[in-house]
């Protein structure tokens, strides 16, 4: 199928959106949008970070799950206690695949699920007791851990709990830092708040404390930098990291993937912050920014084209050795690339892919997919903010589809009209999908494949693609007796 | 009055950003932009429009000030 004009686009809109009602219709409207890249402001035609309608199945998280398991959760060396029932830690417990180096339960407790585990009487009388009594077990038991956060889960808004002077406290009796996070999950619209949240108590527990700047001996080198927004997922951060090695710059710290609280303290000290997830960490780069001096880029290791451009202008933030490291690492792997979109390339020409992620990829990616020929033909974030789609305008083609926090049968029918080749989106969208009989991706946590960072993980990327799609068994999924009679005859006389 | 915090874009032009509704946008105009005066009216491409006290000389960026929105964006 060719891909759609802007009216049929618009049409298609329109025909999804007809069975809700008036009121519903109006509000789904504004999130809905035909890609037009002369608009140069997103909001002009897309609403974003908005309440999610009741009654629409959404697919997003809350607060808690931005700041535990995205920001907080990866940083490997300190424990986080899910502060409240146990639910919400146990059911997301290791999910998202942050690799890190380390023994589990001894230095690092990346995979553990630490809980208060409220029951009905710390609801009546208050938590604080109980927790000022954790955070001393904790000790007792793994006492090679770096730091504690609390992470609040609902409850302990509702009810009031002073965790702010219980961390206190516990902090001054360990002499390590103990960090209360106000990630309630009915803040905000969305996890996008829990990482804001997230980002603010970095700033304000462990930047400073007692309001005075953490002192360390560390001593700053000329090309020192940070991976920021990298969560490691199958190891994205690691094969980032050497290429950024490999052209000469120091990385001080990687937040927050195999990222530990010693790097985090660090980061003020670095000359240049560089940023991944622009979605979840740029408010602590902005205050970096801010308070250090320290300037910031956004950068994109998501396909060869990308990070070389990526790189280039990492350089240009440096000397001429950084740039001629950088010229050199492109080359080095310039044969790598080559053979690799010469082995898919073919097999993968002109496929359409349709994408629905979090907050970074469904325009990131996009590079990816380009350098093997594909094409992009409808993209959305789940949690998105309009400088998302600002940036996402000029990444996408003319007359594709854009929804923001899409709804279940949106999506559906989307597919159904426009019959992509391939679906990237999440686990709740997976079967769905799969038993439509359309090839589907996971790119949250990249079905359990990985990295797709940088140029050995855009290998990976393109053997998984190529596996997706051409894989035999989407062409047998009609069972013997929906099948056409004059298909059969065929078969036989074959 | 609202917390804002200006700095400057890759291409050197002023950032509008309200950390309060994560709010980014490039600023279109500003009514003060000399040697010995910074601030006054800030106009952002969004159609906002802000009120910064001004200052007697341009200070380092990024700055987060106070401002007094004129004309609300969105
Ligand atoms: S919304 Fe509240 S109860 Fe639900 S997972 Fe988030 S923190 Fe837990």
């Amino acid at each position: 199928m060719s891909a759609l004009t802007r009216e049929e686009t618009e049409a298609l809109i329109k025909e999804v959106l007809e069975v809700y009602p008036e009121k519903a219709q109006k509000d789904r409207a504004k999130h809905l949008a035909v890609n037009d890249q002369s608009v140069e402001q997103s909001k002009k035609c897309i609403t974003s970070n908005r309440k999610s309608l009741p009654g629409v199945m959404t697919i997003r998280g809350c607060a808690y799950a931005g700041s535990k398991g995205v920001v907080w959760g990866p940083i490997k060396d300190m424990i986080h206690i899910s502060h409240g029932p146990v639910g919400c830690g146990q059911y997301s417990r290791a999910g998202r695949r942050n690799y890190y180096v380390g023994v589990t339960g001894v230095n690092t407790f990346g995979t553990m699920n630490f809980t208060s585990d409220f029951q009905e009487k710390d609801i009546v009388f208050g938590g604080d007791k109980k927790l000022a009594k954790i955070i001393n077990e904790i000790e007792g038991l793994f006492p090679l851990h770096k730091g504690i956060s609390v992470q609040s889960e609902c409850p302990i808004g509702l009810i009031g709990d002073d965790i702010e002077a219980v961390s206190k406290k516990g902090a001054a009796e360990l002499d390590k830092p103990v960090v209360p996070v106000r990630c309630e999950g009915f803040r905000g619209v969305s996890q996008s708040l829990g990482h804001h949240i997230a980002n603010d108590s970095i700033r304000d527990w462990v930047f400073s404390r007692d309001g005075k700047d953490v002192k360390s001996e560390f001593v700053p080198g000329p090309y020192d930098v940070s991976i920021i927004g990298d969560y490691n997922i199958g190891g994205d951060a690691w094969s980032s990291r050497i290429l950024l090695e490999e052209m000469g710059l120091r990385v001080v710290a990687q937040w927050s993937g195999d990222g530990t609280l010693a790097e985090i303290e660090l980061t003020p000290k670095v000359k240049l912050n560089l940023i991944h997830c622009y979605r979840s960490m740029n408010y602590i780069a902005r205050h970096m920014e801010e308070k250090y001096s320290i300037p910031w880029i956004e950068y994109n290791f998501f396909g060869p084209t990308k990070i070389a451009e990526s790189l280039r202008a990492i350089a240009a933030h440096f000397d001429d050795k950084i740039k001629a490291g950088a010229e050199a690492v492109i080359a080095k792997y310039q044969p790598m690339v080559d053979a690799v979109i010469a082995k898919y390339r073919t097999r993968l020409e002109g496929k359409r892919v349709m994408l629905y992620v979090g907050g970074l990829r469904p325009r990131h990616v996009i590079g990816s997919y380009e350098d093997l020929g594909m094409e992009v033909v409808g993209t959305g974030y789940e949690f998105g903010h309009n400088d998302d789609y600002d940036r996402t305008i000029k990444e996408m083609g003319n007359a594709t589809l854009l929804y923001d926090d899409v709804t279940g049968f949106e999506f559906e029918e989307f597919v159904k009209k426009v019959k992509p080749d391939l679906i990237g989106s999440g686990i709740k969208e997976k079967y769905i999908f799969q038993k439509m009989g359309v090839p589907f991706r996971q790119m949250h946590s990249w079905d359990y494949s990985g990295p797709y960072h940088g140029y050995d993980g855009f290998a990976i990327f393109a053997r998984d693609m190529d596996m997706t799609i051409n894989n035999p068994c989407w062409k047998i999924l009609t069972p013997p007796w929906q099948k056409k009679p004059e298909a059969e005859a065929i078969a036989k006389a074959a | 009055m609202a917390n804002i915090m200006i700095r400057r874009g890759a291409a050197g032009e002023y950032v509008f950003y309200l950390p309060k509704r994560d709010l980014e946008d490039t600023i279109t105009s500003m009514e003060f932009d000399q040697a010995d005066k910074w601030g006054g009216e800030i106009k952002l491409n969004n159609g906002g429009a802000y009120y910064v006290d001004p200052m007697p000389a341009p200070p380092k960026l990024p700055i987060s000030v106070r401002a007094r929105r004129m004309d609300a964006a969105e």
